[in-house]
């Protein structure tokens, strides 16, 4: 008893400074975010005392000059475009990633390394400034435009900055090493022993994708949609560099909040329903997923 | 005997009790030392194939022109240490690999061309290679299911195979949660399931410790012979090869260097390297046993210790080591004419110490003369 007794002390110990960071660094933030929202927000940033659910109703509830609640959808608007960015920015992400990381997992052990190390190079600058590049690509005297009106395929430039398109072309920019590296991860444990023993067990090319590769490849697909897609959905760099702000997405609004807007209350209660949203989206595909697997 | 559905019948005549010396050679029996009678049928015919890897003058020759015959029913092994080219052989049966040259038959048929999920042959991987996503009941059943045999008739030659390697309690687990040994089981029994023609392992005991792997030669050796499929056995073990095998065939760098049964190979082997490899074995210089051969090779059992000169052929050494191993002392003596001699018997008479002068004898019977 004693000897188990002191292996959970020591197992506490190496969890210890993980417990930390997640209590001090996250727990305590959305703590303070939560009561946070339902304050008051001082004109002059930070919150007053007074207790009120007021931004939270705001969300949804427009007042009017009699003071009157009207239902109003611009934030419901604006939470929609984010998640149909983000769904997008997913789906194109798969469509991508599927098929470089099956790439990368199938060439020999050395260029692996070589290629994973590809991957993760944008990493090395900071997000900002990448983004910024991609000003300075698209924009009208911009490098891409140059090269088409070389090329003499288009005589006057293509304004493709400040669109939807820029913005989606961004997030995908973004998010697509998270999608790759946990596909590329699950695929490269599949051992070709394995794929060996498929294929001497009758199956063709097709069985052996659909009944084996496909199967060991999803874990990692599932990790990869989360990691493009969370973060996606709240992001604000690319909808504010690339898509010049004229449409606001959920992440630039809340972003609002803390700077021009002053308003920390509804800031903070923007980041709560956004929360809460993902966590209910995570845990309905966990259900499903458990459901599925006793299923099969 | 418990009957199985998925037999073709054992053959009456199973090859491990026939005796394989009296015959007249066939052309395909080049290799063999002592072809045997028409017991059974040819099931593989390996003609002249060649394995080189690599091209032009950089390439490796795996295989240099092997040419054997597989009988019906049969338990072949391919022994010989690593990189002697037996795996490669078996990959090439399998269809993982296309020869260089020559000619592979089954059955008759010429099979060279046709892919593994074309081949009516199973493989036992080393390291298993289960489908860690899939129950062992979903293992075994992968090839039925690939066959397309469905339905009551597949769930009930699955569990036929379960109860094959007593593993029926198992079915439901995942391969990460049963043992190595249960996961070794799992693998032949999903090789067994769909029938093959020929069952080949690759050194699927490797992977286990001493006892398991004890018990899983005798359990292999009872399920090659319920089920009456051809087993192919890949090892470097020479002991496993000889308690299990109703023939060998040694190989050493891509060729075969000796085919028989393993009293054969043990007893009459035809070059240094069988001698050495399969059981221990002194290889002295024909000249110092009295024998006109370039070398003659003697089994520690079958030297005598002798402390003063009794017979011709005995020759003065001193002993340089004694081991106690229970049932026998084993014990190295440095003849004056130089070679060392491992002797391991019963009866060595004691004391024996490092430094006594003594007398080997090597009785006539138990040379084995050697022309390489």
């Amino acid at each position: 008893m004693a000897a188990s007794s002191a292996r959970r002390d020591r197992a506490l110990l190496l969890a210890g400074p993980a417990l930390l960071v997640i209590v001090v660094f996250m727990l305590l933030p959305m703590a303070i975010a939560a009561v946070y929202s339902f304050l008051t927000p001082d004109p002059y940033g930070g919150v007053l005392h007074p207790f009120t659910p007021a931004s939270y109703v705001r969300f949804v509830y427009d007042r009017d000059l009699d003071d009157q609640l009207i239902f109003d959808t611009t934030y419901l608007q604006i939470f929609a475009r984010s998640v149909v960015q983000a769904l997008f920015c997913t789906l194109f992400c798969l469509l991508i990633g599927l098929p470089l990381a099956w790439y990368m997992a199938t060439r020999p052990p050395r260029l692996r390394q070589v290629l994973v190390l590809l991957v993760t190079i944008p990493f090395w600058t900071n997000l900002l400034i990448r983004t910024y590049c991609w000003v300075l690509l698209l924009r009208d005297q911009g490098l891409v435009n140059q090269v088409l009106q070389a090329l003499g395929l288009i005589k006057e430039p293509i304004t493709f900055l400040y669109s939807d398109g820029a913005v989606q072309l961004g997030l995908v920019y973004s998010s697509l090493p998270f999608m790759v590296l946990p596909i590329y991860g699950a695929l490269e444990k599949v051992d070709p022993r394995m794929v060996e023993a498929a294929y001497d067990l009758y199956a063709d090319r097709w069985a052996i994708m659909r009944r084996l590769v496909w199967p060991l490849a999803w874990p990692g697909v599932v990790a990869g949609c989360l990691l493009v897609f969370v973060p996606a959905l709240g992001a604000f760099l690319s909808p504010d560099i690339l898509g010049g702000g004229k449409k606001l997405m959920i992440g630039s609004l809340i972003q609002q909040q803390f700077t021009t807007g002053r308003d920390w209350s509804f800031g903070a209660a923007l980041s709560m329903i956004l929360m809460i949203f993902v966590l209910g989206a995570l845990m309905w595909s966990a259900w499903r997923r458990t459901r599925i697997g006793v299923a099969t | 005997m418990q009957t199985l559905t998925l037999g073709r019948p054992a053959e009456p005549h199973s090859l491990a009790s026939s005796d394989s010396a009296v015959t007249s050679p066939g052309p395909l029996d080049a290799m063999e030392t002592a072809p045997r009678a028409e017991v059974g049928t040819r099931l593989v015919e390996v003609q002249g194939v060649t394995k080189a890897f690599g091209a032009g003058p950089s390439a490796v020759k795996a295989l240099d022109d092997v040419s054997l015959t597989i009988m019906a029913n049969e338990f072949f092994t391919l022994l010989g240490p690593s990189g002697c080219g037996k795996t490669t052989l078996l990959r090439l049966l399998a269809g993982f690999e296309h020869p260089t040259s020559g000619v592979i038959l089954l059955d008759g048929r010429y099979v060279v061309d046709d892919p593994p999920n074309r081949r009516p042959v199973n493989t036992v991987f080393q390291s298993y290679a289960l489908f860690p996503h899939m129950t062992v009941e979903q293992n075994v059943g992968f090839g039925l299911e690939r066959q397309g045999v469905r339905g009551p008739a597949a769930a009930e030659r699955v569990s036929a195979m379960l109860r094959l390697v007593r593993l029926e309690a198992l079915a439901k687990r995942r391969p990460d949660q049963i043992s190595g040994g249960q996961q070794q089981r799992v693998a032949l029994a999903r090789a067994l399931a769909p029938q093959p023609r020929l069952l080949l392992l690759d050194e699927p005991l490797s992977a286990l410790d001493l006892k398991l792997r004890r018990g899983m030669q005798v359990e292999l050796k009872r399920i090659q012979r319920e089920t009456g499929i051809t087993f192919v056995l890949v090892t470097h073990d020479q002991e496993e090869a000889l308690s299990m095998s109703d023939r060998i065939a040694v190989m050493d760098h891509g060729r075969v260097l000796q085919l028989g049964r393993p009293q054969e190979i043990y007893e009459r082997p035809v070059c240094r390297f069988v001698a050495d490899f399969i059981g221990e074995a002194n290889v002295l210089p024909g000249s110092l046993v009295g024998l006109a051969t370039p070398f003659a090779a003697i089994r520690p059992e079958r030297v005598m210790l002798a402390p003063v000169s009794t017979a011709e052929t005995a020759l003065p050494g001193r002993v340089v080591e004694v081991t106690y191993l229970g049932a026998t002392t084993s014990c190295a003596v440095a003849l004056d004419d130089g070679p060392i001699v491992k002797i391991e018997r019963g009866d060595l008479p004691s004391p024996l110490l490092p430094g006594q002068a003594v007398h080997c004898l090597f009785p006539a019977a138990a040379l084995l003369p050697l022309e390489e």
